[in-house]
């Protein structure tokens, strides 16, 4: 198991490192001197050269990635161009819509796929099956931002249970704020929904052909009872790893959404960013996006690693 | 189940047509602005009815099709291009440091959210439908690598193969030859479902007005114009909505009723 820890923490800091750079590249670039941008048309030389010295962005290059690189390493992440506050408060302010939204949008979706996923599996063939499946179908090809749409025409334009858009805050109580982040969430929760009762079904349905299961069913056990006790379990693999990646869905998709419902999260900052030239904020943000992605699917690999013995020998 | 080739394929159809129609047809100018006849509600005149602007939405969804068909075929097109070789170059190398190299590529490529990059792509070198087509078609690479080399890799331990190298046949060769003939099937359908998240991720980028750029219309592009008058002229949302909808179901439904349809295997399991 250290072996294996070992080999995977590795290839970690190989994903991480390698993220960085072309994360950086991207940026550089970037047509536009960030400077000149903030400065307008008529900018004087020196003024421009002196902007530029305190940005930072007056050294070469790869002195400057690792500057970004350690600093981000030691949770400095700069100071934002525009806004003049360093990133790592922006970013923290919007990371308590995101993440609870990403969280809440993953509950859902769980709560409602677990269910469908093992009743289709259990029916398989039958009306309910079929009927399960045909809604995996259509959700997987909704737009989750237009299903936004019709979920604000619904339940806030027509119905009035909830507000069109924009965040409240934790301050007003934690159910006031998850009341406010329910709309975006369901839209958010919807695609993954089906793709993992889709996954759920299929999984359940090869564990059900195992031999392990007619031993259980021999030894006694009704086909619910086996189902229960010995089919969840090991079907369980395969959904774990879509739920770890499902994370990265969330977050892209949260980045559209928050756009449909006005929600001050990560997404609209890169989106601002982007526009006022911030390049800063947007290299940082990017980058912990990518971090906390590439740091999930570890995780989720140790975790099967620590359940399953006989994936440590296969990598 | 033939059924699902069957419905996917009209569905898919009836897209790919209106597409090519509106090469030489529209019901009227896509771009003609009429602003007393605006929001209207389907009517004769304007079967699908009219946007803020008056402009006979049937018109923009033909052309819209054009677009989101475009990009996602391009972005299928890069996809295959560049990952099938990768694919059968790390199978035919398999545990070389060029399979580590390109496996590891693509674990990487994989770890990064596709939409946040496609939508840092499009920013930084500008809103557009070329920049939206290279920004989903990187993330389409390590998909078809993937597959590709999957099903090399059991293909290289069948007896043909063995023949083909005793015939004298370099891995080249025996890749173009015998393995890409053997994994078709699977791209294939593979391709219909990069086909359609493509189109969907090209509805999210140009709803985000990253994609292409007016006076191109585009179905995203259609449903944020709709967002703001969602709840006085719904159709502005409601038929772009479904036209993606409907798309992307069919293309769905139809790579289903295609893997079944190409692997008979499949049909005897499944009964």
């Amino acid at each position: 198991m250290l072996r294996y820890t070992l080999k995977r923490l590795l290839s970690l800091c190989i994903s991480l490192a390698v993220a960085s750079v072309v994360i950086f590249a991207v940026i550089e670039v970037a047509p536009g001197d960030p400077a000149a941008f903030m400065l307008g048309m008529n900018a004087q030389p020196e003024t421009l050269a002196a902007l530029r010295a305190e940005l930072g962005l007056d050294v070469s290059k790869p002195a400057r990635y690792l500057a970004w690189v350690g600093g981000m390493l030691t949770g400095d992440f700069g100071t934002s161009y525009t806004y003049r506050t360093p990133v790592i408060d922006m970013v923290s302010d919007r990371m308590w819509v995101s993440l609870p939204l990403a969280l809440y949008a993953l509950t859902l979706s769980t709560l409602v796929a677990f269910p469908a996923g093992i009743y289709a599996a259990s029916r398989r063939g039958q009306a309910g099956d079929i009927g399960v499946m045909g809604a995996t179908q259509l959700g997987v090809a909704v737009p989750n931002f237009w299903f936004a749409m019709m979920l604000v025409l619904i339940f806030a334009i027509n119905l009035r249970w909830f507000s069109a858009g924009g965040f409240i805050g934790w301050d007003k109580g934690f159910f006031a704020g998850l009341h406010a982040l329910t709309l975006p969430a369901i839209a958010l929760a919807l695609p993954q929904a089906a793709i993992l009762a889709r996954v759920m079904r299929s999984s359940l349905l090869d564990v059900l052909g195992e031999d392990f299961m007619r031993t259980a069913r021999a030894k006694g056990l009704s086909e619910r009872q086996a189902l229960w006790r010995h089919g969840l379990r090991n079907a369980m693999i395969p959904v774990l790893t879509i739920i770890g990646l499902q994370f990265s869905f969330l977050l892209a998709g949260s980045i559209i959404i928050e756009q449909v419902f006005y929600l001050p999260g990560l997404g609209r900052l890169v989106f601002q960013s982007i526009s006022a030239r911030d390049l800063i904020v947007v290299e940082s943000v990017v980058m912990l996006l990518v971090f906390s992605v590439i740091m999930v699917n570890f995780l989720v690999d140790l975790a099967y690693a620590a359940v399953d013995p006989r994936l440590r020998s296969r990598t | 189940m033939k059924r699902n080739l069957i419905i996917g394929g009209l569905l898919s159809a009836i897209f790919v047509v209106a597409a090519l129609v509106s090469f030489f047809w529209t019901p009227y100018d896509h771009t003609l602005l009429n602003i007393p006849n605006k929001l209207k509600t389907p009517y004769a005149d304007h079967l699908l009815g009219t946007d803020h602007f008056g402009r006979d939405i049937l018109s923009m969804i033909m052309v819209g099709a054009r677009t989101s068909i475009a990009v996602a075929l391009v972005a299928v097109g890069i996809g295959m291009g560049l990952g099938i070789p990768l694919g059968l170059w790390a199978a035919a190398r398999q545990g070389s440091l060029i399979d580590e190299l390109i496996m590891r590529g693509n674990d990487l490529i994989f770890a990064f959210p596709s939409l946040v990059i496609a939508i840092l792509i499009t920013a930084i070198f500008g809103a557009g439908a070329v920049n939206a087509i290279i920004a989903i078609g990187i993330f389409n690479i390590p998909v078809f690598a993937r597959i590709t080399r999957g099903a090399a890799l059991s293909l290289w331990q069948r007896e043909f193969i063995m023949a083909a190298r005793v015939a004298g046949k370099n891995a080249t060769r025996i890749s173009i030859e015998h393995i890409l003939p053997n994994v078709t099937n699977l791209l294939i359908v593979q391709g219909t479902i990069q086909f359609s998240l493509g189109i969907l991720a090209e509805a999210g980028l140009s709803y985000v007005g990253l994609g292409a750029q007016p006076p191109t219309p585009s179905w995203g592009r259609m449903l944020a114009d709709a967002q703001t008058l969602v709840s006085i002229a719904p159709h502005m949302a409601l038929v772009p909505g479904f036209a993606i909808i409907l798309t992307v179901l069919g293309l769905n439904l139809m790579g289903d009723g295609l893997r079944d349809y190409l692997d008979p295997r499949l049909r005897v399991a499944r009964t």
